[in-house]
């Protein structure tokens, strides 16, 4: 049995009504088509048909022999058309460039004095000048009056703004020159036109605005390798065959057969066969990760090795990619608080650029040497030219997009700008232990049985306790005492079941069964026909049933000093015997540990583990600072005590059981775990399990902070430097001007410079 | 003369420019549902009023090819969005606390206000 598909694909040629007829008819004609709708508005046909019967080729044609086109593998995605109109622009913008800088050279050759001499005859004819001057000024510069014309309507201003009214006074002046000369002259001014000033000005600007543009697309480079890493198709299994179809066609349950070489479609659990698989553009771990049945795998890593088939578990929108991309878009239109009052300043900037030109006229005119005018005219003009509110407004949000961009390639998926921005002032970084620390992959080392006792019977009863009881999984997962049963998820519970298999152990039933939460859990076996109470937890559970362990204090002590988790177990006659748990240390974490110290980072573990178990696995990873026996429910409270001692803290956990605390923290990092409630859960999310990206995150963040800074530095540095300089403060002491060309220059040079700024992020390591 | 003539009307170009930029009264419009935004040398209607805890679809469209222009952030829902020119592109939101959040282009040079009211 083959199941239909469904294709869409644009049409060229159609212009009419019928043509939507004809080509409906033509494409139904074909065998295995099932329907076929053609919609004239859109451009597209909509085809369900057999895969088995009908080809692309049948397809296209089906179309071309009734005179159209069908471009099906053209699909044009509104990214590409976004590519189209970016290109057509940047084209558009350096014809104008170039025009102006040919004109505008050839006007500055017959118009500078200083490069005059040189120059035809005819090129000096103001005449000459202002016809070559006029398409730069209005049909190059045109952009700029098209920006200033409907924003004056909003009454709102902007660089284009500045730019339209400063070339303007200086093409406005020396028109009136070149039509008017005698009425210059009448007020002792010697006729001189300045057409080079308002065409090298326009020429240099856009100039400066090709190269920002293009280096602006760099900054969201990330976002769009990410947007291309989605498979196309997927091979899926639909009864005996295997079939080509479109990604969005892929159901939850499809089985998708992946060869070696190919990129997994979407997100999904192996059922047959096993693979190595490099996830290194999802994890930013470079080594592949070997696969068997049963294992996750993620839509967009490339299988490398064998060939498997898995049943998807997520697809569209709920892929692991999908909800990636979708946290970086969020990201990079989050803004950093830094931003805030840049926002401000920039909302008052050009209208107060705008209020200087003229206080810069006004007393050039009124105390200027002459001639008064011309230099009140060409001091107007570079303060309007100078003044550069774009470096401003781009000084951030390039450095997020480029920051947080850097972080999704390296598997640190960042949820807004403001994390980003707290996370380089963190001082102490809180870790849990299980499952962030250590592995989350506890086994039983140790089963020991006290008073002559059978170590057997005390897995036995142990593994029973565990196996049969009936609490609640929301609580099993929160509390340690409530990690029961067969559907707890809790690691040290699994690893005693396990065991017990592993050893065949026959389990009792277990009957008036309890979980006393923080302490451990109690449950009825009936033993010979009578009902036996057993208890099995820690330390406070023994106290509360007065138990006494002080004979085998010395033993439980050697355990918990080797870093073991150990579980007591006592019955209403006493105290019975021991099972140790162990968890293994990351590889990476003594690293990990190592380079926050190095970046002067102090780090603290928590756990519910008694403090003898916790200061051995701390040593293992070289913390210092323990809080143990804390309860799920007490971690917030925790956090809270060391902010309460003026520190910033980040809490590193999973991002499931310590939602609470993650959100208490200064910057909340979940680690190794790509589940919605993670994500929404921890303000970084760490999709890898190493411990250094935990480092790598504090170094991108200041690293991002770092070229902020120094971007707002320069932008704001520049604007309050050089306007006073082209107002011409310097003037009465060193006789220094601001040539309005050489402002052009610098105003060009200001975005190119923080945008370039930002990129270089790109560079940077971060791991 | 002259001189008098030039600080007079420098004085007055201050005041126009500080009034004509600075001293505009703010036109709220109030959306229900859908609201058509048209972002042409700014973004008109500018300051937009929506309910909280009910879904508005903002229509951008934008009509000025200004580059500064291409992108809409609104900060506080975390959205980017580039504004292909000549396109609806529509934006939902679904504010869950009311007050008054700004919104702007890409370079933080064109400005609306997106009021929430409870």
């Amino acid at each position: 049995m083959t199941t239909d598909i469904k294709k869409t694909f644009s049409v060229k040629r159609m212009h009419c009504a019928s043509c939507v007829l004809t080509i409906e008819k033509s494409l139904k004609g074909l065998e295995g088509v099932s329907e076929a709708n053609v919609n004239l508005a859109t451009g597209k046909a909509t085809v369900t048909y057999d895969p088995d019967k009908v080809t692309d080729e049948k397809l296209i044609s089906a179309v071309s022999n009734v005179g159209y086109q069908a471009l099906i593998s053209e699909e044009l995605q509104s990214e590409d058309l976004e590519k189209t109109e970016k290109t057509k622009e940047l084209k558009d913008l350096k014809l104008r460039t170039a025009v102006s800088l040919v004109l505008g050279g050839l006007v500055l050759w017959g118009g500078f004095p200083a490069l005059m001499n040189t120059a035809p005859a005819f090129l000096r004819i103001f005449w000459v000048q202002l016809i070559l001057a006029t398409p730069v000024q209005f049909w190059a510069g045109w952009i700029f009056y098209r920006a200033t014309i409907p924003a004056l309507k909003h009454r709102t201003a902007n660089m284009d703004t500045l730019v339209a009214i400063g070339t303007t006074v200086a093409f406005g002046y020396s028109a009136f020159v070149t039509v008017l000369p005698g009425i210059v002259k009448n007020i002792g001014i010697e006729p001189a036109p300045y057409f080079d000033v308002a065409t090298i000005i326009i020429g240099l600007i856009l100039l400066g605005r090709y190269f920002e543009a293009r280096a602006k697309a760099g900054t969201s480079e990330a976002i769009k390798k990410l947007i291309g890493l989605q498979a196309k198709t997927a091979r899926v299994v639909r009864g005996n065959k295997e079939i080509d179809i479109p990604i969005d066609q892929v159901i939850i349950g499809d089985l998708v057969r992946v060869r070696p070489g190919e990129k997994i479609p979407v997100d999904g659990v192996i059922t047959e066969g096993d693979s190595s698989i490099d996830e290194s553009m999802i994890t930013g771990e470079s080594m592949p990760v070997d696969k068997k049945i049963g294992d996750t795998v993620v839509g967009a890593t490339i299988n490398k090795s064998g060939s498997f088939i898995f049943r998807t578990t997520k697809v569209g929108q709920e892929t692991l990619l999908a909800q990636i991309i979708k946290l970086v878009q969020e990201a990079q239109g989050s803004k950093a608080p830094i931003q805030r009052l840049v926002d401000l300043i920039s909302s008052y900037f050009v209208p107060v650029v705008i209020m200087l030109a003229i206080v810069t006229f006004v007393v050039w005119y009124n105390i200027g040497p002459n001639p008064a005018l011309l230099f009140a005219l060409l001091n107007t003009v570079a303060v309007l030219i100078i003044a550069c509110p774009c470096a401003m407004g781009l000084a951030t949000p390039t450095a997020i997009m480029v920051g947080t961009g850097k972080g999704a390639e390296n598997g640190i998926l960042i949820k807004d700008a403001e994390s980003l921005e707290i996370a380089h002032k963190v001082t102490t970084i809180i870790f849990d232990k299980t499952g962030t620390l250590t592995k989350g992959e506890p086994s039983v080392t140790d089963v020991v049985a006290f008073n002559d006792g059978k170590q057997s019977d005390i897995l036995q009863y142990a593994a029973s306790l565990e196996k049969f009881s009936e609490h609640p999984v929301a609580k099993a997962i929160v509390t340690f005492a409530a990690s029961l049963g067969k559907t707890s998820s809790h690691p040290l519970d699994k690893a005693i079941r396990e065991r017990a298999e592993t050893e065949n152990a026959e389990l009792f039933v277990v009957d008036k069964f309890k979980a006393n939460p923080g302490k451990g859990l109690e449950g009825e076996i009936m033993i010979s026909g009578n009902p036996k109470k057993f208890y099995f937890g820690n330390r406070a559970l023994m106290q509360s049933i007065s138990v006494n362990i002080d004979a085998h204090e010395t033993e439980i002590q050697k355990l918990e000093g080797e870093g073991k988790t150990v579980m007591i177990l006592a019955s209403d006659s006493g105290l019975l015997g021991a099972v140790a748990v162990a968890d293994t240390v990351k590889e990476n974490a003594w690293q990990g540990i190592e380079e926050l110290k190095k970046l002067g980072i102090e780090s603290v573990m928590i756990t519910g583990d008694n403090s003898k178990t916790a200061m051995a696995i701390a040593n293992k990873v070289g913390i210092t600072r323990v809080l143990a026996e804390v309860l799920p429910d007490q971690k917030e409270a925790e956090v809270k005590k060391i902010q309460a001692e003026g520190k910033i803290v980040a809490m590193v956990g999973d991002g499931i059981n310590d939602a609470p605390a993650l959100a208490q923290a200064n910057v909340g990092i979940a680690m190794g775990t790509g589940t919605d409630v993670a994500i929404e859960a921890a303000d970084i999310t760490l999709i890898n399990k190493d411990l250094r990206s935990v480092a790598a995150t504090i170094r991108l963040s200041k690293m991002t902070m770092k070229t902020i800074k120094l971007n707002l530095f320069w932008a704001f540095g520049y604007n309050i430097i050089l306007i006073p300089v082209a107002m011409g403060v310097l003037y009465p002491f060193f006789g220094l001007l601001m040539n309005p060309i050489f402002a052009s220059v610098a105003m060009a040079l200001s975005s190119i410079s923080v945008v370039s700024n930002s990129l270089l992020l790109k560079r940077k390591r971060i791991g | 003369m002259d001189k008098i003539i030039i600080t007079i009307s420098g004085v007055l170009g201050i005041l126009l420019t500080y009034w004509f930029f600075l001293m505009k009264k703010e036109k709220v419009v109030s959306a229900t549902g859908s609201i058509d935004i048209i972002v042409e040398g700014g973004y008109s209607p500018e300051t937009i009023s929506i309910p909280k805890g009910k879904t508005t679809k903002l229509n951008f469209f934008r009509k000025d090819p200004n580059s500064c222009l291409e992108e809409v952030v609104i900060g506080d829902f975390k959205i980017r969005k580039t504004l292909p020119l000549n396109q609806k592109v529509t934006i939902e939101l679904t504010p869950q606390t009311s007050g008054e959040f700004a919104y702007s282009c890409g370079m933080g040079m064109f400005h609306g206000k997106i009021i929430v009211t409870p």
